[in-house]
């Protein structure tokens, strides 16, 4: 991996809502190039840190850093301005407007002049399908399709095309794969690779360890609020993943645990609860 | 359903082709439904009502009140895609005409004067009814339920303060009542003529402009589309006060026909013009739906509304005709909505 200034730093970074703490002293870098993978269970504050970097919160203390110089965003519209672009896991379209529509949303392309400046639907259309094909989705062909129609996949990846198309540099994507299937997901996680290789830093947030480790090349585990572990690629297996994730040594105590009551009980698993 | 079979065949290179590629086009256009319906109810009536139907009288009389609806119509419809309600329209409308009789023909003076305060009054609801939804977040339902009763009392408060009676006249002058209060022809009343002319400019705001686009988004998904750059805030005033304006139009050719105004008239306006826009396909939660729609869902409205007198049906049964109409029309909508999402063209 290069090893230049990262496009995007957290330094010592608190957040609080009045008197509850909900981050605490955490620092991160994502690299051009680099997918950072943000692991965490639910309730470990990844969306609080998500806001913070996409500017919707100001840190309480701390800093954050872009190419090396410390900046506040006043709101998402500034953070957007200075690249920092993010996806939510349903890919924030309208699923009512079709695809070149939903994508200029706001930025729409114009003909004529004057007065007589109309939308361009067919510029929007090649655009649009243009842009969702140089990411490999060779399957959307139609501009006037209506993005509802779309797979969950798919309309992620039309998110993640438009916000490369309008210059982000820094790739945001919250849970792109926890409402899909396997080969929905797989789609996306190509999607990641292909913008890490056109040299954007990815911020990936999930809880599945899986995807994770397929683009990641540097992962944080975030638990209550404070990164518990910081590691590259290749430094942990999968296992003692999601163990930190559920918090220590939980998912390993419990397998004990049924173990040991097989043992008591001649091969026999635990009862459900009742 | 009947799109897979579409799609399927429509992926096997045939002569018949281009023709199921374009029925799986016309199911993506919102419209579909409502012009199913038209053409279902003019059929109908054509059958039952027979040579008065088909006369020119019988176009007149659901034209007249079709144009009247449909320039309401427009702008509620345009309101409902970017997710909003006004309920408001139907105490601008009285308080419009009323604005116009007092001022031109109570104290006399001249009608260009009445005419732009009575327009006044539209937008200055529409701007007060736009900065509430903004700024209070009350669902607009709400807050048009209040501004409409608000309205109501001040006009009827201000009429008989002013003119001692709940109603006033007026007598336009030749020149503007030929412009907005005549009949062509002796029946086709000339509000059909400026009715075109809001469709036509309606259609060049919500499918031609970019505009258009934005109203889309904002009723899709108000913070995504406030997140991609889109004023939505001066949007949403600026959809009331045309919609505010509209109404007032209304109100002002209203007075200039009939030549007095009345302070009740137009309640029946605010769900009449509701039940256009739904039968026109627009989606109630917005987002979705067409000018064009807007404009077959007033005329199958009008057609039902005023037909039934040349049908030996009783009169009583064209509201249950209309509510039937209304449900079939949601739920032959919402089916054309999901045929529309799932069609895809395929490459042969």
């Amino acid at each position: 991996m290069s090893d230049n200034t990262p496009i995007l730093e957290l330094q010592n970074v608190d957040k609080s809502f009045g008197p509850i703490d909900v981050l605490h002293n955490i620092s991160l870098k994502v690299r051009a190039g680099e997918v950072l993978c943000l692991l965490g269970d639910n309730g470990a504050g990844k969306s609080t840190l998500i806001k913070t970097l996409a500017g919707v919160h100001k840190p309480t203390r701390g800093t954050i850093l872009m190419d090396g110089n410390p900046v506040e965003f006043s709101g998402p519209r500034e953070a957007q301005e200075m690249g920092i672009s993010t996806v939510h896991q349903f890919g924030g379209t309208f699923p009512l407007m079709s695809i070149g529509r939903s994508f200029f949303v706001g930025v729409e392309p114009t003909k004529g002049w004057g007065p007589f400046k109309v939308y361009d639907r067919k510029t929007a259309n090649e655009i649009a399908v243009k842009a969702v094909q140089d990411f490999g989705i060779t399957r959307i062909d139609d501009g006037d399709r209506l993005v509802g129609g779309l797979s969950g996949g798919e309309r992620q990846s039309l998110a993640i095309a438009r916000a490369v198309h309008f210059g982000a540099r820094v790739l945001i994507l919250d849970e792109p794969t926890a409402a899909l299937g396997v080969k929905q997901a797989a789609h996306v996680l190509r999607i990641v690779n292909e913008a890490k290789r056109r040299g954007l830093a990815v911020v990936f947030i999930t809880h599945q360890v899986m995807h994770a480790m397929t683009v990641g090349d540097h992962f944080a585990v975030l638990i209550r609020g404070a990164i518990a572990a910081d590691f590259r690629r290749g430094e942990k297996t999968r296992e003692e993943i999601t163990d930190l994730m559920a918090g220590g040594e939980t998912m390993a105590d419990l397998e004990a645990q049924i173990e040991s009551y097989m043992d008591a009980h001649e091969g026999q698993p635990p009862p459900p609860a009742q | 359903m009947n799109t897979t079979n579409t799609v399927q065949a429509s992926s096997v290179p045939s002569g018949g082709h281009h023709i199921k590629a374009t029925i799986g086009q016309l199911t993506r256009r919102p419209e579909a439904g409502s012009l199913l319906g038209l053409i279902a109810v003019f059929v109908f009536f054509a059958l039952v009502g027979g040579q008065a139907f088909l006369s020119p009288a019988g176009y007149a009389s659901w034209l007249n009140i079709a144009a009247e609806i449909g320039l309401v119509a427009l702008p509620v419809g345009l309101l409902m895609i970017a997710g909003e309600m006004d309920l408001s329209i139907g105490a601008v409308i009285p308080a419009s005409s009323l604005t116009v009789a007092i001022i031109s023909g109570h104290y006399g003076l001249p009608e260009f004067v009445g005419i732009f305060a009575g327009l006044g009054v539209g937008l200055i609801v529409g701007f007060f009814n736009g900065y509430l939804v903004n700024r209070t977040g009350v669902p607009s339902l709400i807050v048009t339920i209040g501004s409409m009763f608000g309205v109501m009392g001040l006009t009827l408060g201000f009429t008989v303060l002013i003119a001692g009676s709940t109603g006033v006249s007026l007598v336009p002058s030749p020149t503007v009542k030929a412009i907005l209060g005549d009949f062509v022809g002796g029946m086709f009343q000339v509000t059909i003529f400026w009715w075109l002319l809001f469709v036509a400019a309606f259609f060049y705001l919500l499918h031609v402009s970019t505009l258009g686009n934005w109203i889309f988004a904002l009723g899709g998904d108000k913070i995504s589309a406030r997140n991609a750059g889109i004023p939505t805030e001066r949007l949403t005033i600026a959809l009331y006060m045309l919609s505010g304006f509209s109404a007032a139009f209304v109100g002002v050719s209203q007075v200039l026909v009939y030549q007095s105004a009345q302070v009740l008239a137009g309640q029946s306006f605010i769900f009449n013009s509701i039940m256009c826009v739904v039968i026109g396909g627009v989606l109630l939660t917005g987002g979705a739906g067409s000018v064009v729609g807007i404009v077959l869902g007033t005329l199958t409205f009008a057609i039902v509304n005023q037909d039934i007198y040349f049908t030996g049906i009783d009169p009583n049964l064209g509201s249950v005709i209309i509510g039937a109409l209304l449900l079939l029309a949601v739920m032959m909508n919402d089916k054309f909505r999901v045929l529309a999402m799932s069609y895809a063209t395929k490459k042969k």
